[in-house]
């Protein structure tokens, strides 16, 4: 991290807090792929997941728009409900 | 956050980043009730967008306004629905520009100075990973479900 004086209110000890914090989120596998990982790597790496994440949300729209079409009008609702109630 | 006075802007008083899951799961399968009323069967593809709006805005209104993703995220969809035309984001090419890539994938990450942006990722991507396992659990339960 360069030390520049510009933004000297927040200190570099805080932003490596920040950036381990994001480690945190990442999902075990890529945990474990990336190990010790320095800053920028660990940012690469949640650049990574974010996209991921973002190609899941359009998949699962995708197959949800499927499931619709085969959907009763308000039968599966109560189902869901209950079933993510219990996870 | 710790005591010591932090310089970020968004203390987050919620010690766990994110909304509940609960929550989040009422709004989204509302949501996908009312897509499913109001979308004709004859356009699933349509749908799938329709679908895919809903869940960035119920995640968006679920995080709250106190986040500035998710100001963005709310911003972009009621431009949308207004005009289609998006005018393209111009990132700063001052001091704090660190990060580009993250910035682009973070709603409103182009004007934030570093620590913001950096909290701000965490709170996104803790929302968006509580989202998508949400609609995994959809999906299975209704898979399951469905004749």
């Amino acid at each position: 991290m360069s030390g520049r004086g510009s933004s000297s209110r927040i200190t570099d000890e805080e932003i490596n807090e920040l950036v381990s914090k994001l480690q945190s989120l990442l999902p075990e596998s890529r945990r474990r792929n990336i190990g010790r990982a320095s800053a920028s790597k660990l940012l690469k790496e949640t650049c990574s997941y974010i996209k991921s994440l973002h190609r899941d949300v359009d998949d699962l729209s995708d197959r949800l728009s499927a499931l619709m079409a085969t959907m009763e009008a308000n039968s599966p609702q109560a189902d869901i409900i209950r079933s993510l109630l219990r996870s | 956050m710790d005591s010591k006075g932090s310089a970020c802007s968004n203390p987050n008083p919620n010690p766990t980043f994110g909304p509940s899951k609960l929550m989040l799961a009422f709004r989204f399968l509302r949501a996908l009730s009312i897509v499913h009323r109001t979308t004709p069967a004859s356009s699933p593809t349509c749908r799938g967008r329709r679908i895919e709006r809903a869940a960035y805005a119920s995640m968006a209104y679920s995080a709250g306004t106190s986040r500035a993703w998710s100001r963005a995220v709310l911003r972009r969809l009621h431009h949308r629905a207004r005009r289609r035309a998006v005018a393209p984001r111009r990132l700063s090419t001052t001091a704090g520009n660190r990060a580009e890539a993250l910035r682009r994938l973070v709603p409103g990450g182009a004007g934030m100075d570093y620590c913001t942006l950096l909290e701000e990722t965490a709170d996104y991507t803790k929302c968006l990973s509580m989202q998508v396992e949400l609609m995994q659990g959809i999906v299975d339960s209704a898979s399951s479900n469905g004749r």
